[in-house]
């Protein structure tokens, strides 16, 4: 199985990624390297093999939901990539 | 000066304790020698004006029965770090300021640390060279132009060009023991749940995990006191029982079984490595353990299902930087244009090819095929281990399938690059300790580790075996500091 082009820029959309056409053609060629490397899986017999989906297997623990960390208000503005420093500010979103 | 920078961790806190030295001499000398060494471009961001404060400081009025009494540690940069810019050698946090400190890194300041600086490494932890870095290649001191291995490769680098008397770095399938093999130090990725992920920027939370890396296996035990820990801040830390590791490090091994996994005897394995394992086996038996063969039928299938994991659980955690909240935004005319440009800008490419596998095999239509058939491949290797661990204690195998190499050598084929990481990914996929310790050197004088594979929170029993092959393999760097300035 092979990853064409347009399935390339649709999983580049997916990921909001931006990308031109000679981008897109190098992914294309590693991305194709990478799933041929994969494909090896398919030759291993998993039908009656439940999937790991955690190392640790414990459950979830509670917490109580408490504040413990305060003011930090102005500390997490100032990591804004935008000038303002009193709210996030993004493109305009609604009409 | 050079009398501080030769010592062990452990031996630098014994002339701390015996008031010998003093924490500012050692943090003026490891300075000193950071100064001389830029070359390697270990270090992302130094914190030299702090770390002089906190070393007069504990000198006045430090308590001298910490474990890491006013001694300075410079970390990886993926640590979160207070006030401190964190980066995860990324341009799209290359201006990230954390307002919170990561546990591990707060257990070694709460046991008197005190922080140099963060360390260089591959970008988001994706790479096994440090090529991958927003911030530049790092050099290895044990060649010129070679890499130090990744992705925790600045710290490997620093520490085995004794910049930090020891460090800590992360491990998400190899990235602590590889460069650790590739630069003759100890490097121990403790089991899944030890060490708390709180604060550690994020690349495949079921498999990441942070350690030491030390310059002996002594000091990685101590290390290991201090930050395995458990963690209500983190949802899988595990709470059992944790050794006192160093205080119980012991090198009788007698009568200790260790299995040879014939499986890791892979096509195209240079000689050297091959015999290298056969020294091994010979130290071990030698040392009163008994040798018993084993298979670990599913090995070869770890890094191709690591290659669907991995980049699954990335392209979910990586979702977050999108240029609004924090980190870098490159400007679009809509939101998701922004998003787009800040992402496509932001991101280095073997990080947006992780993100872009990952998000492949996730998507509708191709979950099935991709991401739970790795997750039972998964099952299957951790079945191959459990099976293993009845008739022994530990496994010997080589670290990596070969030594250092040139930067520029590996990196227009991903796949090959991946391949350097083939003997420990099964150990992250399983979430079980490995250990790297330095055991020989090739004919070009580059370091090779050999792995030892434990089981599930067995650490002591892994440092154990370690510690007694250390005393009788008596390896030895002998760096020639031919990047000083």
């Amino acid at each position: 199985m092979s990853i064409d082009l347009k399935t390339i820029k649709h999983i580049a959309k997916l990921s909001r990624i931006s990308i031109d056409d000679k981008k897109a053609k190098e992914l294309e060629k590693d991305l194709n390297s990478i799933f041929e490397f994969i494909e090896v899986l398919n030759k291993v017999d998993t039908k009656k093999v439940d999937p790991l989906t955690s190392i640790a297997e414990t459950s979830l623990k509670f917490r109580g939901d408490e504040v413990k960390t305060k003011n930090i208000r102005e500390q997490i503005l100032k990591n804004s990539p935008d000038e303002n420093k009193d709210f996030f500010v993004v493109p305009k979103v609604v009409e | 000066m050079s009398d501080i920078i030769n010592l062990t961790l452990s031996a630098l806190i014994d002339k701390i304790k015996k008031k010998e030295l003093s924490s500012q001499e050692i943090t003026n000398a490891y300075i000193e020698r950071a100064e001389k060494s830029k070359d390697l471009n270990t270090y992302i961001t130094t914190d030299f004006e702090n770390v002089i404060e906190k070393a007069k400081k504990f000198d006045e009025k430090g308590n001298f029965d910490y474990k890491l009494p006013g001694v300075p540690i410079a970390i990886k940069d993926l640590f979160c770090t207070n006030n401190l810019k964190t980066t995860a050698g990324s341009k799209i946090l290359s201006n990230f300021i954390p307002s919170y400190e990561s546990t591990v890194t707060q257990h070694l300041w709460d046991e008197g640390a005190i922080l140099l600086g963060k360390l260089n490494c591959d970008e988001f932890a994706m790479g096994s060279s440090n090529e991958t870095s927003f911030f530049g290649n790092v050099e290895s001191p044990v060649g010129k132009k070679v890499v130090p291995g990744g992705s925790s490769g600045g710290s490997a680098s620093a520490l085995a060009a004794k910049l930090t008397p020891a460090t800590i770095g992360t491990d998400t399938g190899g990235s602590i023991r590889q460069p650790a093999s590739f630069t003759g130090t100890v490097g121990l990725k403790p089991t899944y749940g030890s060490c708390s992920r709180y604060g550690i920027v994020a690349f495949a939370s079921s498999l990441d995990q942070a350690g030491p890396m030390t310059q002996d296996v002594s000091d990685a035990a101590l290390m290991l006191d201090v930050i395995s820990k458990y963690d209500t801040k983190d949802s899988t830390s595990v709470n059992f029982k944790r050794g006192d590791y160093f205080k119980s490090l012991s090198s009788n091994i007698k009568g200790k079984k260790i299995g040879i996994p014939k499986e890791y005897r892979v096509d195209g394995m240079p000689k050297e490595i091959e015999s290298l394992w056969q020294e091994g086996i010979s130290l071990l038996k030698k040392l009163g353990a008994k040798i018993i063969d084993i298979s670990l039928p599913h090995t070869k299938y770890a890094l191709p299902a690591y290659y669907i994991v991995a980049p699954a659980e990335a392209s979910s955690n990586l979702a977050r930087y999108d240029g609004v909240k924090y980190g870098y935004r490159s400007e679009g005319e809509n939101l998701i244009s922004m998003y787009e440009n800040t992402r496509s800008a932001g991101f280095g490419d073997e990080v947006k090819r992780r993100i872009m596998i990952g998000t492949y095999v996730l998507s509708s239509g191709y979950y099935d095929a991709y991401y739970l058939k790795a997750q039972k491949i998964r099952r299957l290797i951790k079945n191959d281990f459990d099976e293993a661990y009845k008739s022994v204690e530990a496994i010997l195998t080589p670290s990596t399938p070969s030594s250092a190499f040139k930067i520029g050598d590996k990196t227009d084929d991903p796949v090959s690059m991946y391949l350097n990481d083939i003997f420990t990914v099964p150990v992250n996929l399983s979430g079980l300790p490995a250990i790297s310790i330095p055991a020989g050197k090739d004919k070009n004088n580059y370091p090779l580790g050999l792995q030892l594979i434990g089981k599930a929170f067995e650490e002591q029993n892994l440092l154990d075996i370690s510690y007694s092959m250390e005393k009788e393999l008596s390896f030895k760097n002998n760096l020639q500091d031919w990047w000083i300035k």
